[in-house]
């Protein structure tokens, strides 16, 4: 299994959750199952099966876009981060 | 047993010494060695040779390493009269730096020859005891605190993170602060925006804070821009001539705004920004480092975005996280520490936790890449809203 960290902005569609588990050896299993089991994270995380423009996924705190994308390897014990872009200053 | 007499004697003996003429010449030649000026403040505000740092003789042992890191690097000392740069050459010697000289007849001779010295920038001494807590740090001193009182800092926005992050610029004697702001303070605001308070009410928030900052330190010189920074006037804003943009705004257009006329005037960008439990803050050094749009090249769409007046906001959260950009500010105004460039910082106020992601510049940026294609300012409230821009 891999943890992977909800921002606060998602935690709506993961009851509330800032952590959950999920299981899958690459992003995109993970994603999959993920979203099938929270299917409201769906439109804020993908867009035509490619990860959204305005969310980054890091696996060890790298982002998979400078990986291999979706297709970029979770190992045992890795934590995920997703991470929208959020605008709040005030 | 040994009188002072025998001991300056004996330890000249042991060190390299120059007189003013020759010192003169290796200054004017090719390969100046760093010189230190050993004597107590009193002195050194008095005149100096020119160029020289100031490190009391109490002090060379601790501060050396700091001026000079590489042992090999030639240092030139005086004192008044040669006798404290006699000694503390001997020190620097024995701290393993190579290439020490003490120049014999000190600055008394060097004056009397008729070379030419000049009055150091000093701080008179109110401000020595108002920043004496920085003046004590060795990565900051008189000069670093001098830098700062040069420093011109531009604050986009004085809500939840410019209220903190302009407070504590202005504590640290920033000489001057710039603040964007159209908004007026309300109610609903004073829960978390320390610059504004329940008397102010009503005011345009770039006034209320001056003020505040004003009775916290009026060295700082504030400059007000009662307007929100737009395509129109971003221009005219920077060129005032700022070296830091610290960003607190509360949209995506200002985001991507800010960001891309960074790029253009080439000013670094300390981004914060806050929902609910959790804060972001990095660095956006122009062509060095990632910039926004390499981060997130398009904003989400607005119903995916909540902003912290739809969402809410830990009323501590921009405290910690203004003043991590008030930190980043600092940093690069002194030119000290690592910045976080390349690296965005994650705080989560509910599990009390900071992490940690790396930043990196995507060649095939529209902004600050290798074939840019985005090269002026663009409709950012039509960027952000959602509908395709381009067909």
């Amino acid at each position: 299994m891999k943890t992977v960290r909800i921002p606060p902005a998602l935690r709506s569609e993961t009851d509330g959750k800032r952590e959950v588990h999920a299981a899958g050896a690459t992003v995109r299993e993970l994603l999959d199952d993920l979203m099938s089991r929270f299917p409201g994270l769906r439109p804020q995380l993908v867009d035509e099966d490619e990860i959204a423009p305005f969310v980054n996924v890091y696996v060890e705190g790298e982002d998979v876009r400078t990986l291999d994308g979706l297709e970029t390897e979770v190992h045992d014990g890795s934590t995920v981060i997703l991470l929208p872009a959020m605008a709040g200053g005030s | 047993m040994a009188s002072y007499r025998d001991l300056l004697a004996q330890v000249k003996t042991e060190i390299d010494e120059v007189d003013v003429p020759r010192a003169a010449e290796i200054l004017d030649g090719p390969d100046k060695p760093l010189v230190v000026d050993v004597r107590e403040l009193d002195e050194w505000t008095q005149g100096r040779i020119p160029g020289a740092i100031h490190i009391p003789r109490g002090f060379l042992e601790s501060r050396i390493e700091q001026a000079a890191p590489d042992r090999s690097q030639p240092i030139l000392l005086y004192c008044a009269g040669g006798a404290r740069s006699a000694f503390g050459a001997k020190t620097l010697g024995e701290l393993g730096y190579e290439s020490v000289t003490s120049l014999a007849g000190g600055y008394t001779d060097w004056k009397r020859s008729g070379f030419a010295t000049e009055l150091p920038r000093t701080l008179d001494a109110a401000k020595r005891e108002r920043y004496s807590r920085h003046i004590l740090i060795p990565e900051v001193g008189e000069e670093g605190q001098l830098k700062l009182l040069d420093a011109k800092i531009l604050l986009i926005g004085a809500g939840g993170l410019g209220s903190p992050a302009s407070l504590y610029l202005a504590a640290a004697g920033v000489g001057r602060l710039g603040i964007v702001d159209d908004d007026r303070v309300d109610a609903t605001n004073l829960q978390r925006q320390i610059a504004h308070s329940t008397e102010t009410i009503g005011e345009w928030k770039a006034d209320s804070a001056r003020r505040t900052i004003e009775a916290l330190n009026p060295d700082v010189d504030v400059v007000t821009y009662k307007e929100r920074l737009t395509s129109e006037n971003v221009d005219r804003i920077l060129a005032d001539g700022w070296d830091v943009i610290v960003d607190g705004a509360d949209n995506f257009p200002t985001r991507y705004l800010v960001n891309d006329a960074s790029v253009w005037h080439d000013i670094p960008v300390v981004h914060g920004s806050i929902y609910r439990f959790e804060g972001q803050v990095t660095v956006f050094k122009p062509h060095e480092g990632p910039c926004y749009r390499c981060l997130f090249p398009q904003p989400p769409p607005p119903e995916l975005a909540p902003s912290c007046a739809e969402g809410g906001v830990l009323g501590v959260l921009p405290g910690i996280v203004g003043s991590l950009q008030a930190n980043e500010a600092l940093k690069l105004a002194l030119q000290i520490g690592e910045s976080l460039s390349g690296r965005l910082l994650l705080f989560d106020a509910l599990a009390a936790e900071f992490s940690e992601v790396k930043l990196r510049r995507d060649p095939d940026c529209p902004v600050c890449g290798e074939h840019p294609t985005i090269t002026e300012y663009i409709d950012y409230v039509e960027f952000c809203s959602g509908r395709p821009t381009h067909a």
